[in-house]
């Protein structure tokens, strides 16, 4: 186990939160088509207020804060956030979509000492890039920033969102990647919106283009390792707890809301009403997602996926029970390993229904 | 260098923050990442740009841990050099202002 695996798993004992997500907007300049969020301003946060909020998580003990979106540079106020932030000490990564980045901000996010910058980027192709984003030359903008940033020296991530509508570009934008020097993580999860909607679930990439992916070594490491059959689950395994969120990470909203994770959308607290470890500690909400188990999912637990399948507990909450199955995880054990789920077997089924269109979009308009 | 005249402070490249009494430390440069035990910490905490070592060591080591106030001077020497190695701390004769992030 590496120092940082070990420190993590310290915090994680101990319930310190290790690691937090704030979006200090929901505005963008960009509408992508798979987006969330709700991008009208319905009272964020001040300077002030986010400022009383970066004391307080520094207070708590946190170390890596990941300042998101929304685009963070909407706010006229960002930098002298991360500043406030970098004087905290706190370890800083910042996902935008980085349109507004140019020498000037490039040169000032290395003399914060940011540590990674995490990018936007859907294709190769700039017509897709930007039919995705609906924002004309935002591909130009971005690879322009992306320069930008790595000319300062500054470690960059491209993040490649992969859906119907881009299915195709992922060793493309691989490609694209290696060429500007920056790392590349492919993720083919598509969130319901906020508010509920899934309508954007329509732009997931049905569960038979899974295993391309799954069986690229570029992109999972050892294939005999990733899609290898699970093992039975020992008696400690079902002892043992799901991912990070209300352990060791959680979620906070411009306005200030609380929550377990950023797909987890179950209101904990306010830290416009409540200090910040008063809802961390004292959060009923909080600790019901941190008593949850292996042993307790109601479906989970007795599947033979159950300690590899990547199961995310606020998608289970969105489908209608935190300790229910994820069917967009089951889906992705299934392919990865051909082994169907409990969730699967109960239904009756040998493979995954396939793609439910609960809300039929209109496809946008995709140049060849 | 004469021992007395070394001054020590943290660079503003760094993140740091204390886990159950050790301080985690990581430079955001190359992603090195430290944990310091509670002798370390006191140190790395200490390290103002303007307090000499050989007091940090006399008040903040020799008063609060039961340790031997030449061997304690020898060790703090040794963590201050492996650390200035990584750009966590930055060591002068001169009294440094104390680094944070612009």
């Amino acid at each position: 186990m590496s120092l940082m695996s070990e420190v993590g798993q310290k915090a994680f004992n101990l319930g310190v939160p290790f690691a937090v997500h704030l979006d200090v907007t929901y505005r963008c300049n960009e509408r992508c088509v798979h987006c969330y969020l709700d991008h009208d301003d319905h009272g964020e946060m001040t300077t002030a207020e986010i400022k009383d909020v970066l004391d307080q998580l520094a207070e708590a003990g946190v170390f890596f804060l990941t300042f998101s979106g929304g685009e963070v540079f909407m706010r006229r106020d960002f930098f002298e956030l991360v500043e406030h932030a970098r004087r905290l000490m706190f370890n800083v990564k910042i996902k935008t979509n980085a349109v507004m980045i140019h020498e000037e901000e490039a040169r000032r996010l290395r003399e914060l000492a940011v540590d990674t910058i995490q990018i936007s980027v859907y294709s190769h192709r700039p017509q897709v890039h930007d039919a995705i984003t609906k924002l004309p030359h935002s591909f130009e903008r971005t690879i322009n920033s992306i320069r930008f940033l790595r000319e300062q020296g500054l470690r960059v991530t491209i993040a490649n969102v992969m859906m119907t509508v881009n299915s195709s570009d992922h060793l493309g934008v691989q490609k694209l990647a290696a060429e500007l020097g920056v790392h590349y993580t492919l993720d083919p999860t598509i969130t319901p919106m906020m508010d509920g909607g899934t309508s954007v679930l329509a732009l997931r990439i049905p569960g038979e283009d899974l295993p391309e992916i799954f069986h690229n070594p570029a992109l999972v490491g050892s294939q005999e390792e990733f899609c290898a059959p699970p093992q039975p689950p020992s008696e400690e395994d079902l002892e043992g707890y799901s991912c990070s969120p209300g352990h060791s990470f959680c979620y906070i909203s411009p306005y200030g809301d609380v929550f377990p994770c950023v797909q987890f959308p179950l209101p904990t607290g306010n830290i416009r009403q409540q200090k910040f470890l008063d809802v961390w500690n004292l959060s009923p909400q909080m600790k019901e997602v941190r008593s949850i188990q292996a042993k307790d999912l109601t479906v989970c637990s007795s599947c033979s996926h159950v300690t590899s399948c990547t199961r995310c507990p606020g998608l289970a909450y969105v489908e209608g029970s935190m300790r229910g199955p994820s069917t967009a995880d089951c889906e992705k054990s299934f392919y990865r390993t051909g082994v169907p789920t409990a969730n699967m077997l109960r239904q009756g089924l040998s493979k995954p229904p396939g793609r439910v269109r609960l809300i039929q979009i209109r496809p946008i308009a995709m140049p060849a | 260098m004469p021992e007395d005249c070394i001054y020590i402070a943290r660079s503003s490249a760094i993140a740091a923050r204390a886990l159950a009494g050790e301080m985690m430390v990581m430079n955001s440069a190359d992603s090195t990442f430290f944990t310091l035990n509670e002798v370390a910490t006191a140190i790395f905490q200490a390290a103002d740009g303007h307090t000499p070592l050989r007091e940090i060591v006399r008040n903040q080591i020799c008063e609060q841990f039961d340790v031997d106030p030449e061997q304690a001077q020898a060790d703090a020497e040794q963590f201050v050099a492996e650390l200035s190695a990584h750009g966590i701390l930055l060591v002068s004769n001169q009294p440094l202002a104390a680094e944070t992030a612009r």
